[in-house]
């Protein structure tokens, strides 16, 4: 296998592009796929003050890595969701990467900061632990990005989680939920701009930019994850596009150019409808002066002692 | 060859030399989820593997979005 531009040795084939790849070669095509990404949709500028969501998984590492080798001036932010061992490893990844690379990198603990964590919420209120997760990152990353004067808030959502989302989404003919399913969501009312550079690049190209740029990321799978609507998501649209290279990138991009203008209006009807919670200020769907379901998780979860996440397995395992 | 399959992590022994697309066929694993790795290189999927190579099947999916 040679690679499409210099018929060196190829590292990587890309059968939706009909390619294979060389390490310089593939880079390049990685940082163009970012470069079109940030260009077309206008994620982020050079001068703008850029925070990265990090996990200490493949994609949040890379996008992190992609926007220092582009030039763009981003520092990190590491939410300790108290999940076990799985939540130290990921940890020491982002502080390893951080520090190699002589970054900046903010770490918040839910446990410390916030008096609970999440298999303790999601074991309190019934949630389904990704949800539980889920809303509070969304919401430490907005309050912080908010608080600590970051202009963007990047997330290393890659094509293959937006095709999983948009899929089930579509599946449920959820239109409020796909009329903000964009790689750009405005500043606006108490959220800070939100971005997803990855957007043009797959999972498998991320975890491959991590090999040949020798990024080390937390490779097992969140514990409590198993099981989750999108793993079964992906592995259908896997499938799908193994029959038929191109699918994914042709659903999602063509949902961007093809449906997300006609679903404007809703979008907007969307941001009319926001209150704000009564206690940390942040937007939300409830009526004024309630609190935010962070908040409102927060109460609850705080309120009872720790509950060990292989309890939480174990449960699981029996149901 | 060694086989070091991740996630959860597991070794298996494989004998004679095949492509690493033949391989992932044989175990059923998709290559949109998968990379194989060799030496801490990527291997494309016409890469030939042989017997005495120790080659690890890297899982690319996340469940998290």
């Amino acid at each position: 296998m040679k690679c499409r531009v210099c018929r060196g040795p190829a590292i990587i084939d890309l059968p939706r592009h009909n390619a294979n790849f060389c390490v310089e070669h593939f880079v390049q095509l990685c940082l163009r796929q970012v470069t079109k990404a940030i260009d077309d949709f206008g994620m982020v500028s050079t001068s703008d003050r850029v925070l990265v969501a990090v996990s200490g998984g493949k994609d949040s590492l890379a996008v992190w890595d992609i926007l220092n080798e582009l030039g763009y001036s981003a520092d990190g932010l590491y939410i300790g969701l108290g999940i076990g061992e799985y939540s130290e490893h990921s940890k020491e990844f982002a502080e390893r990467f951080a520090q190699e690379k002589g970054l900046i990198l903010h770490v918040v603990s839910l446990r410390s900061d916030y008096d609970f964590d999440v298999p303790t919420a999601a074991k309190t209120t019934g949630r389904v632990p990704c949800s539980a997760c889920g809303m509070s990152k969304r919401h430490i990353f907005d309050q912080f990005a908010l608080e600590n004067g970051y202009d963007v808030l990047v997330t290393g959502h890659n094509l293959d989680d937006e095709v999983a989302v948009l899929f089930g989404n579509t599946l449920r003919w959820d239109v409020g939920y796909l009329s903000r399913q964009l790689p750009v969501l405005d500043a606006r009312g108490g959220f800070p701009k939100k971005v997803k550079p990855l957007v043009r690049l797959s999972e498998r190209e991320m975890a491959a930019w991590c090999v040949v740029r020798d990024i080390e990321y937390i490779i097992e799978e969140c514990p409590l994850a198993s099981g989750n609507r999108h793993l079964a998501y992906k592995e259908v649209m896997n499938q799908i596009e193994e029959r038929s290279p191109g699918t994914k990138a042709s659903f999602y991009l063509g949902f961007l150019d093809n449906m997300a203008p006609l679903l404007r209006d809703e979008h907007a009807k969307d941001l009319d409808s926001i209150g704000t919670c009564s206690r940390c200020s942040a937007p939300t769907g409830a009526a004024d002066s309630e609190l935010c379901a962070f908040c409102r998780l927060q109460e609850r979860a705080s309120q009872v002692d720790p509950i060990p996440v292989d309890l939480l397995l174990k449960k699981r395992r029996r149901s | 060859m060694n086989v070091i399959l991740r996630n959860p992590n597991r070794e298996i022994s494989l004998s004679g030399g095949r492509t690493v697309r033949a391989l992932l066929q044989e175990l059923g694993l998709s290559r949109e989820a998968h990379l194989v790795i060799r030496n801490g290189q990527l291997v494309p999927g016409d890469g030939r593997l042989e017997d005495e190579d120790t080659i690890e099947i890297r899982p690319v999916i996340s469940g998290g979005v």
